[in-house]
């Protein structure tokens, strides 16, 4: 919550800043939104946030009628409130489940962008690859000590994300195998808290969307395939999810088209800068 | 205060009551009356919704998975045991450390320590008051819990002992000023009669003024530990929250509150998400109870105050 107040202040301030530095520009992928005015309210899954306000930024400086606004919340809240009429698109960073289905038939699912979850170690950690099996053993609770599977001898601290967490259930789906996770593991609340304690802690394993990391912590290689773009595009790293945008029903003429604007050229340029790659 | 200016305070008071209303005054009670009625229907509405949101979990059939002790959402166990026994121990463990503590610096503040340390230490209580729970949890994150890891080498640092040290200090406020207006009314009419007597100030605080204070003694641990139990930043931050048992101080645990902030996103439609009402109720029934309690407590209070 924190988090989406002071990034949507910062979002607030630059627009301020586009508005009184850009002259709106002709732009190729913006013109079927041209003749449009009128509201678009966004919410969900927050790996989306980044994606959804670049595209919200650039059409709301270029055709100051249409007024966009991005709220997080989680993947179920996403579809929740769509499916509700309290918002135009519900994200969700997992597909709708059988359950929501049941309860909503009329939801229209849109999914625009592919993401990978890595196993990230602490940078001074020495190890830096584990087979699935390994990783699954740890998980369970099999495995405690990192000198098991090459590292010194430190018990494993083992950080793992709440059951709300799209990037939990594809790493249980595709990396655990639906496996047990030990009771004792510290549950973290967001991928940016999994980085923050990842960081800290020298004998931590946690996973994290590929877009989050970075230099403090270390991912680790998945059966000697290492997390990264390009094998999650070819196929050969296998934890990936897909980001999806849900409307209540056919999409609004004004919607439809903020729709079709991510998912252009211009919104793959923007989904790639943001660490995660488009769907083509 | 005297015997008598007590009478003559309560004839006042029947005096003004006896007098006949003015249409405005009269007005405003009309007001202030369904202000409160209104008031205590939202509570009342509000524990409606919670409990008609568990109904779901009596009609599946589930709400006996409530009371396991194993909380696997995706092997259909629903269990919150552990987090009603995370949220005990963590609250009780944390009013142990802030309560002792509190209770020092009320001593200190009345007649233990130098006079003119008094206000600054009031002064800095009442800060504290102000910090934001955020600030308690971040400085815990970065200091605490490393220092927890690095020295101890039990565990992530993510604990049970981080979290009730840092809540702890979160609560100690909140007791220190309820203490601290207790005494103020006690110490300073009982001054005069034990310096009389000779009393040392020692014994006057540990066998006149707390004895004479015990309803706010009691009342502050109350009101300390409904905060301990509501607080939820902590917990999430610190506390590290895996759904299990506590067994030892440097157990990663789980409290209701924090279990609610971390399950809350997911997909309404699940029984995971119903079993989060029901962690609700009980959240609700605990405050409510420790502000009965409170509640009780003053009355018996008042009228022990009034047999004198």
């Amino acid at each position: 919550m924190k988090h989406g107040l002071s990034s949507g202040l910062v979002f607030i301030f630059s627009l301020l800043l586009f508005s009184i530095f850009t002259v709106p520009a002709t732009a190729g992928d913006l013109d079927s939104l041209k003749d449009l005015k009128g509201n678009i309210d966004i919410a969900g899954g927050t790996a989306h946030i980044p994606v959804m306000k670049d595209a919200a930024k650039r059409i709301m400086t270029t055709y100051p009628k249409i007024t966009i606004t991005v709220a997080g919340g989680g993947s179920g809240v996403g579809v929740q409130k769509v499916a509700e009429g309290l918002v135009d698109i519900g994200n969700a960073g997992r597909p709708i489940s059988d359950k929501e289905w049941t309860k909503y038939p009329q939801l229209k699912s849109f999914p625009f962008a592919v993401d990978g979850v890595a196993p990230a170690v602490n940078p001074n950690n020495t190890v830096s690859n584990l087979t699935s099996t390994q990783i699954q053993n740890i998980f369970s609770g099999k495995i405690d000590n990192w000198k098991d599977v090459g590292g010194d001898d430190a018990k494993i601290h083992i950080y793992s994300r709440d059951e709300a967490s799209g990037t939990r259930s594809v790493f249980w789906k595709k990396c655990l195998n639906k496996g047990a996770v030990v009771e004792s593991a510290n549950i973290v609340a967001s991928n940016g808290a999994m980085k923050v304690a990842v960081s800290q802690d020298r004998y931590a394993l946690g996973y994290m969307s590929i877009g989050h990391l970075d230099h403090t912590v270390k991912p680790l290689s998945l059966n000697s395939v290492a997390p990264t773009q390009e094998n999650a595009i070819n196929g050969r790293y296998p934890v990936v999810r897909k980001l999806y945008m849900n409307t209540n029903g056919a999409p609004a003429p004004l919607v439809k088209a903020f729709i079709d604007y991510v998912m252009s050229s211009e919104g793959a340029a923007s989904i790639s800068n943001n660490g995660y790659i488009p769907l083509k | 205060m005297t015997q008598q200016n007590r009478n003559k305070n309560r004839n006042q008071k029947r005096k003004r009551i006896n007098r006949p209303l003015s249409w405005t005054s009269k007005y405003v009670e009309v007001l202030l009356k369904y202000a409160t009625i209104f008031s205590a229907l939202i509570v009342l509405v509000l524990f409606g919704f919670l409990a008609y949101f568990t109904l779901p979990l009596f009609a599946e059939g589930q709400f006996a998975e409530l009371f396991s002790l194993h909380w696997r959402p995706f092997h259909g166990e629903f269990g919150i045991l552990p987090m009603i026994a995370g949220t005990l121990v963590l609250a009780i463990s944390a009013l142990l450390i802030a309560y002792p503590l509190a209770l020092g610096i009320c001593l200190f503040i009345h007649g233990l320590g130098p006079r003119w340390l008094t206000r600054p230490i009031l002064l800095l209580v009442h800060g504290m008051t102000g910090i934001p729970t955020v600030v308690y949890g971040f400085v815990a994150v970065f200091l605490l819990v490393p220092f927890l890891r690095n020295n101890f080498s039990h565990g992530s640092g993510f604990s049970l002992l981080a979290a009730s040290l840092t809540l702890s200090i979160l609560i100690l406020p909140t007791i220190v000023l309820l203490i601290n207006t207790q005494l103020e009314h006690i110490v300073p009419a009982l001054r005069l009669t034990t310096t009389a007597l000779g009393i040392t100030r020692i014994h006057e605080l540990t066998r006149v003024s707390l004895p004479a204070a015990s309803y706010g003694l009691l009342s502050a641990a109350i009101l300390g530990f409904g905060r301990a139990v509501g607080d939820t930043l902590i917990a999430l931050m610190v506390a590290g929250n895996a759904a299990q048992i506590p067994e030892r101080a440097f157990d990663s645990i789980r409290t209701l509150t924090a279990h609610i902030a971390l399950v809350v996103a997911t997909d309404s439609q699940s029984t995971t998400y119903h079993s989060l009402f029901a962690c609700g109720v009980i959240l609700f029934l605990t405050t409510t109870s420790v502000n009965l309690l409170l509640h009780h407590i003053k009355q018996r209070a008042c009228r022990e105050g009034n047999h004198e």
